[in-house]
């Protein structure tokens, strides 16, 4: 018998605890100030990525996938490795919705704003999640647990309204799931 | 003989439980000492029976779903994985309306295969059109693809042939070849679902691109939204490589063709082809000012193919089959078939593939069985966040390029995003001057400020200020990014907007003109 994958998100609504995530963006919090490990991260990433031709988003990914953002002492590293200006690799970097320039939370919760999740209650959605979180886009919820994000279209239109946490999809999400699965992302004990 | 169990990989299937589903499955047939293989498959389309469990059978596949967790006990009692009755039952999967309807070309693997199974590709048709291909030259390849009729799937419907031709003639060693992997269209995931669900085909449809036009490397610009599918992708790539399908020696070619995976990173005009190509060579996404056209300087300023996943995925079964056989499906200019995505407020929401000609009727009601919440359609945004919305009169209009341009409206990708009667269609016009202005490269002024300026007019227009005199401004601000524009984010953001304002007048507030 063979089973390849691992359980989707939604396990937190059976089962709360420990949790199948691969990408779990919690290596950062609350750490703005430069450090070794930060700084190792981004040596890592840039050289690994600097002989690739069109070198610079792969680079920023992988910080990003590390880090959970893309740090300012990240900006001079590359601008050396790939002989640019720093300025220039400022200008990529906040060109892109994908990258953050600030630490998120320990867990990102992206919303989809697009017409099919409208079209599904998504924005009742939208709402009920800035208000249940007491946030709004782009923050964070004050115990550092979770950043809101939106988002425009998660290839997941046929099961709107959708969201993504982390790398996991989920759709059909209700306000009443939407509420489940936070709580479950709440409960985890941060690493 | 253990039974074969097939529980989607899809991120849709997934998104809604199928992950706890197959662990579930496998669970409980350990516990009762039950044989059985369970194969993750990639998702039929029929998105409101995800998770949709399959058992294979003598008679062919049954199909059970929308399955939970909790059913799995229940399932096993009622001895499912032996042709058992359930509820959730529906009998053969091949029968179920929705699917027994379509014309399966470029989806006829999704679904049915183990998506990284190289032995399944093979068995069901895989990399017969690249095998054909390496016995002909480029020119022989592209002239294949361009009488096949086959145009781009991606928004434009570009001749694809002619564009392939234009590379093949193009000076240099040094080409390459693009897959368009953004769909970042809102209503749209044929791409994903292939991707994820037959990744190989993709992989063969470039490689023949690549054999065509002279190319030795390949990219997939994937969106950052998609991380299954870029997961998928990376193994099906490392796997067609070992088997020498990719690298040094194509299918003992003798010519090579690498290819590689780039993620983008949430940027909606990443999609537009040059910004892409600004993209994948490290910069900001902005568009360039053609011409030189890509297919002349290109990725790297060297001749270039870009298309979308669904277009080069018609690729393979054109060569195998002949671009006659190909052809003949559809209906004036608009050849073959096209992976309509239902999506938005229907009952059976997913993936119908037809021949071109179909009308939206057929699709909302015959496959997408009405709205979901059992109210009236009230309109359907075609093509994307930059397509028309269509009101219910044209929805006998057949869907064919030329039909669709010819009322104002698109097909583009396919999608197709269903709003019940309860849909306030002054708000989606806002909201598409919003994403404008949200995603706007920013080297137009039309389209950069005009959006901003787009969300406060019509801001206006619904609070009742100045009602006559905010319609003419929008009016005019529409026509400025309409030609103003360098691209068709500014170019055909007013579209949505504009047929918004016409066919639902009183949602602006403005009394409908009655006599028709
Ligand atoms: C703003 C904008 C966004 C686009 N997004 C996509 C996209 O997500 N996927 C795609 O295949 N084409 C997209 N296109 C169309 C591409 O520019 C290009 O026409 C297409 O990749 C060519 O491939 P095709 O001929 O196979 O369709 C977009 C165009 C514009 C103007
Ligand atoms: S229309 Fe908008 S997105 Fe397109 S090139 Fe101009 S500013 Fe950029
Ligand atoms: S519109 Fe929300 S997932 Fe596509």
């Amino acid at each position: 018998m063979s089973l390849h994958g691992r359980p989707g998100y939604h396990s937190l609504e059976i089962e709360s605890g420990a949790l199948p995530f691969r990408t779990l963006r919690n290596a950062m919090s609350a750490t703005p100030a430069p450090s070794d490990h930060r700084l190792a991260a981004i040596h890592a990433a840039v050289e690994t990525h600097r002989p690739r031709p069109g070198a610079l988003l792969p680079m920023l990914h992988a910080i990003q996938d590390a880090l959970g953002w893309v740090p300012p002492e990240a900006i001079p590293v590359i601008a050396t490795a790939l002989n640019q200006s720093r300025a220039e690799i400022h200008g990529v970097v906040s060109f892109y919705h994908h990258f953050r320039t600030t630490p998120p939370g320990r867990h990102v919760v992206q919303v989809c704003r697009a017409e099919s999740c409208q079209a599904k209650g998504g924005v009742a959605l939208e709402e009920h999640a800035k208000r249940s979180l007491g946030i709004d886009w782009h923050q964070t919820t004050p115990d550092g647990a979770i950043s809101l994000e939106p988002v425009y279209c998660l290839g997941n239109c046929a099961c709107s309204p959708a969201i993504r946490v982390g790398d996991e999809i989920l759709g059909r999400v209700s306000c009443a799931r939407f509420d489940r699965i936070v709580e479950g992302l709440r409960e985890e004990v941060p690493a | 003989m253990s039974i074969r169990i097939f529980v989607p990989m899809d991120s849709g299937a997934l998104s809604v439980g199928a992950g706890d589903v197959a662990q579930a499955i496998a669970a409980e047939a350990t516990v009762r000492g039950i044989d059985i293989e369970l194969v993750r498959n990639g998702s039929r389309g029929m998105y409101w029976l995800e998770p949709l469990v399959e058992v294979d059978t003598h008679a062919g596949r049954l199909a059970f779903g929308p399955v939970t967790a909790e059913d799995v006990p229940a399932l096993f009692d009622a001895g499912f994985h032996e042709g058992g009755m359930h509820r959730l039952g529906h009998g053969l999967t091949e029968h179920i309306p929705f699917l027994a309807g379509q014309e399966r070309l470029t989806f006829r693997r999704v679904g049915i295969t183990d998506p990284l199974s190289l032995a399944d590709y093979e068995a069901h048709g895989g990399f017969e059109g690249l095998l054909k291909a390496v016995g002909l030259d480029g020119a022989a390849i592209v002239k294949e693809v361009t009488d096949s009729g086959l145009r781009g799937r991606g928004g434009a419907a570009f001749p694809t042939g002619i564009k392939w031709n234009t590379v093949l003639h193009a000076a240099g060693p040094d080409k390459y070849v693009v897959c368009n992997a953004d769909e970042g269209d809102s209503g749209t995931f044929s791409d994903r679902m292939l991707m994820e669900g037959d990744p190989y085909c993709l992989i063969e449809g470039m490689t023949i691109a690549g054999l065509a036009v002279g190319a030795r490397h390949g990219y997939i610009y994937l969106r950052s939204e998609y991380p299954h599918a870029f997961h998928t992708l990376q193994q099906a790539i490392a796997k067609a490589r070992e088997a020498g399908w990719l690298g040094p020696d194509v299918a003992g070619s003798g010519r090579s063709f690498e290819l590689e995976v780039r993620l983008g990173a949430g940027a909606y005009v990443c999609g537009e082809e040059t910004a892409m190509l600004e993209s994948l060579e490290g910069k900001r996404g902005i568009v360039r000012f053609k011409p030189p056209l890509p297919a002349i300087q290109g990725l790297f300023g060297k001749p270039t193919v870009i298309n979308n996943v669904m277009s080069l995925a018609a690729v393979p079964l054109i060569l195998a089959r002949g671009a006659a056989f190909y052809r003949d499906y559809g209906m004036g200019r608009s050849h073959g078939t096209l992976p309509f995505q239902l999506a938005g407020n229907l009952r059976h929401p997913g993936l119908v593939e037809k021949a071109f000609g179909i009308t939206l009727r057929e699709l909302l009601l015959d496959y997408g069985g009405g709205s979901a919440s059992g109210r009236p359609i009230r309109a359907v945004q075609v093509g994307g966040p930059l397509g028309a919305y269509v009101p219910e009169s044209q929805f006998d209009v057949p869907l064919d390029y030329e039909a669709y341009a010819a009322m104002g409206a698109m097909i583009g990708h396919g999608g197709l995003v269903a709003f019940d009667d309860t849909a306030d269609m002054a708000r989606l016009a806002r909201y598409a001057m919003e994403f404008c202005a949200t995603e706007s490269c920013g080297k137009c002024t039309p389209c950069r400020i005009g959006s901003t300026r787009g969300v406060e007019v019509i801001d206006r227009i619904i609070a009742g200020e100045a009602r006559d005199a905010n319609l003419a401004l929008l009016d005019s601000l529409c026509d400025t990014m309409l030609n103003g524009s360098l691209c068709a984010l500014g170019g055909m953001a007013p579209y949505p907007v504009k047929s918004a304002l016409t066919h639902f007048p009183q949602d602006f507030g403005i009394a409908p003109v009655t006599a028709e």
